[in-house]
């Protein structure tokens, strides 16, 4: 039985992994068939860092990521903090329209964006380009920060607020002071889920962004149209091992801050006993 | 607690509110509004009727998208069962290893398939050199299916794991004392506990697989529209149709809808739901 479950998972992971191998040896082939290898070549890394539009739209694509992660961390805190304090009903709908985002299929939320921003630029001359792929962005990410601050409120115990204000803080510095602390856990997990999701989104960038603000997926895209281009293997091995190295790096020290909770823990039950 | 502050506090939610109001919730009204009033403004029914037109590309949609999320429940299941049997260590790692595809644009995961199913692909390659082939695997019904389990399959093995982990082994422990062997105590202990992993899993698939029009041009050419190539079709595409395009994306909402509700009914202990 031991066996063959270890049998079932290595296939399941073959089947995950072999595509992703076989670009990556692809990528160092000399020639640009698909089959055959005939020789070791950087060539087409080189190629690829030649190439100004992949690295003018991954300077998009950073750009763009990092702005609506932020300005949706601070919008989607902001408004769990407000949500947490409606009544039932009124958080129910917020809620309620929250998720809408997030089971639209993309294409949908991707076109009725396009429509809008197509109202926009006949009534306001607003052309697509960086700003509607922002919106767009920060529409999509939002949602997600408020499913990941909400809990967070949840979890807290409602009297440490008040304790605080009955200790002297006032209103503004016990938020800062006691609940700040307590939800930025969630603050974190939000914006970093948002970055993610900016970097890479490619279905409602391709309905909302302009020829001047096209991001890497965009690129790849119109690059996958042509027959055949090993600068795509180049630079699908160079995301894997971006990919490798940050879940790694995230792996060891999400398990060093376990450790030292346990440890914190120990010394605690110490105490106590 | 302070009235004034406290009414202050839900104050700070209202950028929020506009925003959403502004950027969500006015673009699907507008989606609605172009698949029933026309140019000039009048309400009309024409759009929606002549969504009927393109009933085989929905129906193929949407077998295509339950047959990828099926093979992909089959797939997970037992990867997921065996997942969360493991110690605890191991279980992170692996969890890791598992995912780890899906960090990857899913653009780059398809067009890796490209690659190996073409005519002059490597499987194709291999097979040619054992005397087989070639055979015609790409711009197939069959490549675009695999192309979607391959993309989505994370979605299914994720939410099945996570409810899969909080089933205690003693329970299973207890099944085989009182009788079951280990099938039986599969199908009437494990299986039942697991039917809320199943249910998301289940809609985390079958919504974007049903909605997908990237992996279906990739992989499918041109003779596999699915109901995505459609409306981008309409929008981006040569036979611009505003209209028909929100016509069909409203339809393709109502059938994601169903869906979803359809499978919270089947699933009726909703209170620990598993969102991603």
């Amino acid at each position: 039985m031991k066996k063959l479950s270890k049998l079932y998972v290595s296939l399941v992971l073959l089947f995950l992994y072999v595509p992703i191998f076989v670009m990556i040896v692809f990528s160092f082939n000399t020639t640009k068939s698909r089959s055959v290898l005939s020789g070791f070549t950087l060539e087409w890394y080189a190629k690829l860092f030649e190439n100004e539009l992949i690295l003018k739209s991954l300077g998009n694509t950073i750009i763009i990521a990092v702005c609506a992660s932020i300005i949706s961390t601070l919008l989607g805190t902001l408004a769990a903090i407000g949500i947490s304090r409606m009544g039932k009903f009124g958080k129910a709908t917020v809620l309620g329209i929250n998720n809408i985002p997030i089971i639209n299929p993309e294409i949908v939320t991707g076109v009725s964006l396009m429509l809008l921003f197509v109202f926009f630029k006949a009534r306001m001359s607003m052309e697509f380009g960086f700003t509607t792929l922002l919106i767009a962005h920060i529409t999509f990410d939002v949602p997600y920060v408020v499913l990941n601050v909400m809990p967070k409120f949840r979890q807290m115990t409602p009297h440490i607020y008040e304790a605080a204000q009955d200790l002297g803080c006032g209103p503004f510095k016990s938020f800062i002071k006691v609940v700040l602390p307590e939800i930025m856990p969630g603050i974190i997990s939000g914006f970093l889920m948002a970055f993610t999701f900016s970097l890479d989104d490619f279905v409602i960038s391709y309905f909302t962004s302009g020829p001047t603000s096209q991001t890497l997926p965009i690129t790849i895209y119109s690059m996958t149209r042509r027959k055949v281009s090993p600068e795509i293997n180049a630079l699908s091995t160079i995301i894997f091992v971006v990919v490798v190295i940050v879940l790694v790096v995230k792996n060891i020290m999400e398990r060093r801050s376990l450790n030292v909770k346990k440890y914190a823990d120990d010394d605690s039950a110490e105490i106590i006993e | 607690m302070d009235k004034k502050f406290n009414i202050g506090q839900k104050l700070v939610a209202s950028p929020y509110i506009v925003w959403v109001a502004v950027f969500v919730v006015v673009p699907l009204l507008m989606v609605a509004y172009f698949a029933f009033f026309g140019d000039e403004g009048k309400f009309t029914l024409e759009y929606i009727k002549s969504v009927g037109q393109y009933s085989d590309i929905f129906i193929r949609s949407i077998w295509m998208a339950a047959v990828a999320t099926i093979i992909c429940l089959l797939i997970s299941y037992p990867l997921a069962f065996i997942l969360s049997r493991m110690s605890k260590k191991t279980q992170s790692t692996m969890l890791m290893i598992v995912m780890l595809p899906m960090w990857m644009n899913f653009l780059l995961r398809t067009y890796a398939w490209m690659t190996l199913l073409g005519n002059e692909g490597l499987i194709n390659h291999l097979l040619g050199m054992i005397g087989l082939g070639p055979f015609k695997m790409l711009n197939t019904v069959g490549a675009v299916i695999l192309g979607m389990i391959y993309n989505y399959l994370p979605y299914m093995i994720l939410p099945l794991y996570s409810v899969m982990e909080k089933i205690d082994p003693s329970v299973l422990e207890a099944a085989s004392d009182l009788g079951c062997n280990r099938i039986k105590a599969m199908f009437r202990v494990v299986v039942p506990l697991s039917i809320p992993g199943i249910m998301s899993g289940i809609t985390m698939v079958f919504v974007p697989a049903i909605s997908t029009f990237i992996i279906s041009r990739m992989l499918g050419g041109g003779g596999n529209m699915l109901i995505g190539d459609l409306i981008e079709m309409q929008f981006l595409g040569n036979a611009y149709n505003p209209n028909l395009g929100a016509a069909i994306s409203l339809v393709l909402m109502v059938i994601v809808l169903i869906i979803m509700a359809a499978m919270h009914q089947l699933d009726s202990s909703d209170d620990d739901r598993v969102l991603l």
